[in-house]
């Protein structure tokens, strides 16, 4: 009985935690995109500096149509943004956020299953691409898929990168092992994943697949009312997921001064720190064409992941 | 090239970043109302004591949008055993700010210095014939004509003023002149005459120099 308890609690833990952090992260960047441009963002919503604009757009998302196009794959349509949204939810679970157990649950192969899960999650723009019977959703689809395709491949490389040097694909394992040189050892590696997560996620300067001045929103091109709004949704769970994975994985989790009281500020602290990084290259670098996306996949994080895990390995090799 | 690989993706970074400590630049317009600067083209007041139904500003008007009525009326000699004079008197000036493309020409070609610029903008109007202001209406808005700005240190005189000041030192010399010999007092007083009239003329309009209203 306590164990059920347990579990619920730490499973509602992680919904909260799914359904906050990803309007946090899109306030934030209201407001830190505004002001990087020298204006200042929403400012009615709420009454105090616009705090409450999320929550007006998400009541204008419900009150919207939901439009299915007559040509459309009904099913696989309708599917989509579950298929885009869920992932994240399912990776939140497996990210630890304090020592001794704070994670919503500790994986043995937790690294290779929020790996696995993530990629599912682009699957939903795939599927949204495909279904909606419009050539600009079919173009961003592929570019979708081609991105996917040239992005995972480093991401992981650089994960492996981590595992070998902590011994463990557990998740809390990892974070247990780490110490302070680790950051500046796998410090291109972590630049890797962190670099390729963004690609996956499709945020800019990596916006190909969504480049509205050319093919609309990609995939969503075609999506109204709350189903539009699930992407957007899976976007920000996505910007928290790979924050959080990269803090884990890379800047050593709740390790920092007092890490046994407050370890689970330092995760989120970090976590912030680096969704302000996603939206402060968002702001400041212009998108980059298809075939320098896949240049730069293939040319520069591909062989930067190898040379570090080539690193990893004689560092492994000579300490041991 | 940037002699460092990479220095210019730096320099973007801090450019945003240093953009965000800044204050914004966002102009909070329905709490804080804009600073403009006068002549704005915001409105066309009409100063209708000034005007003398020409009928120019119709004509000009691009995209005739101002509705001039006007009938005459006999006025007595003004010394007797005169002429009759006959004067234009206004009935119905109007202008349809739904159709003005507020182009200025009007207030430009004015020559009597009946039409001026205010920066006031907020008439909107629910029903598009609201935009039709009447010549109350034009007039109110007279009075949020702001004076004009004051002229460069060592610019030239207006030319109004100009006049008004040799008529004023004419007249005051004639003044002088007639306080000591009275023969030839009085001949320069009429001469004087015709140079006073522009001094009244130029008078300004409450709250604008007629100077500026067509510049």
């Amino acid at each position: 009985m306590n164990g059920t308890i347990d579990v619920l609690l730490r499973l509602l833990g992680v919904l909260v935690v799914f359904l906050v952090f990803p309007l946090l992260v899109g306030q934030t960047e209201h407001k830190v995109m505004a002001h990087m441009q020298g204006r200042l963002g929403p400012m009615y919503a709420g009454g105090f500096h616009g705090w409450a604009q999320l929550v007006a757009d998400g009541v204008k998302f419900a009150q919207k149509e939901d439009v299915v196009p007559a040509d459309a794959d009904r099913t696989v349509f309708q599917l989509a943004p579950a298929v885009a949204l869920l992932p994240y939810l399912l990776v939140l679970v497996a990210i630890p956020v304090g020592p001794h157990g704070f994670v919503g649950q500790n994986l043995d192969a937790g690294l290779f299953f929020v790996l696995a899960v993530m990629g599912v999650g682009v699957l939903g723009s795939l599927m949204a691409g495909w279904a909606s019977s419009n050539k600009y959703s079919l173009l961003g689809g592929l570019r979708t898929a081609a991105q996917l395709m040239a992005y995972e491949l480093p991401m992981l490389l650089a994960a492996a990168s981590v595992a070998m040097a902590a011994g463990t694909l557990s998740l809390p394992g990892i974070v247990g092992a780490y110490h302070w040189w680790w950051t500046p050892w796998q410090l291109v590696g972590g630049v890797v994943f962190f670099t390729a997560g963004l690609a996956e996620l499709q945020r800019p300067p990596f916006d190909m697949p969504v480049a509205d001045s050319e093919i609309i929103f990609g995939a969503y091109t075609e999506y109204t009312g709350l189903r539009f709004a699930l992407f957007l949704l899976a976007e920000y769970a996505g910007i928290v997921v790979l924050c959080g994975l990269t803090t884990v994985l890379f800047l050593g989790g709740w390790h920092g001064p007092w890490a046994g009281g407050v370890g689970w500020l330092w995760t989120l602290a970090k976590t912030a720190l680096l969704a302000f990084v996603v939206i402060w290259l968002r702001v400041s670098y212009p998108r980059l064409r298809e075939d320098q996306l896949q240049k730069f996949a293939w040319t520069v994080l591909i062989p930067l992941a190898l040379a570090q895990i080539a690193l990893t390995g004689v560092v492994k090799v000579v300490t041991s | 090239m940037s002699p460092v690989p990479g220095s210019g993706l730096a320099k973007g970074l801090a450019v945003t970043l240093k953009t965000m400590t800044k204050r914004s630049v966002t102009a909070q317009y329905p709490d804080a109302q804009p600073e403009l600067p006068p002549r704005t083209r915001g409105v066309i007041a009409l100063f209708e004591e000034n005007c003398t139904v020409c009928m120019l500003c119709a004509r000009e008007c691009p995209d005739w949008c101002i509705y001039i009525d006007s009938h005459k009326e006999t006025v007595p000699p003004a010394a007797p055993g005169g002429r009759e004079r006959s004067r234009n008197v206004l009935d119905r000036f109007a202008i349809d700010f739904a159709l003005c493309m507020y182009c200025g020409i009007c207030i430009e070609v004015c020559p009597f210095d009946a039409l001026f610029w205010s920066p006031e903008f907020e008439y909107a109007e629910t029903d598009i014939l609201d935009l039709t202001h009447e010549r109350d209406r034009l007039r109110e808005w007279m009075w949020t004509v702001p004076a004009p700005p004051a002229l460069d240190p060592a610019a030239e005189e207006p030319k109004e003023l100009a006049a008004a000041r040799k008529a004023a030192e004419k007249a005051a010399a004639a003044a002088a002149d007639s306080g000591s010999g009275s023969g030839s007092g009085s001949g320069q007083a009429g001469a004087t005459g015709p140079d006073a009239e522009p001094g009244p003329d130029a008078e300004p309009g409450p709250g604008a120099g007629p100077e500026e209203g067509g510049s």
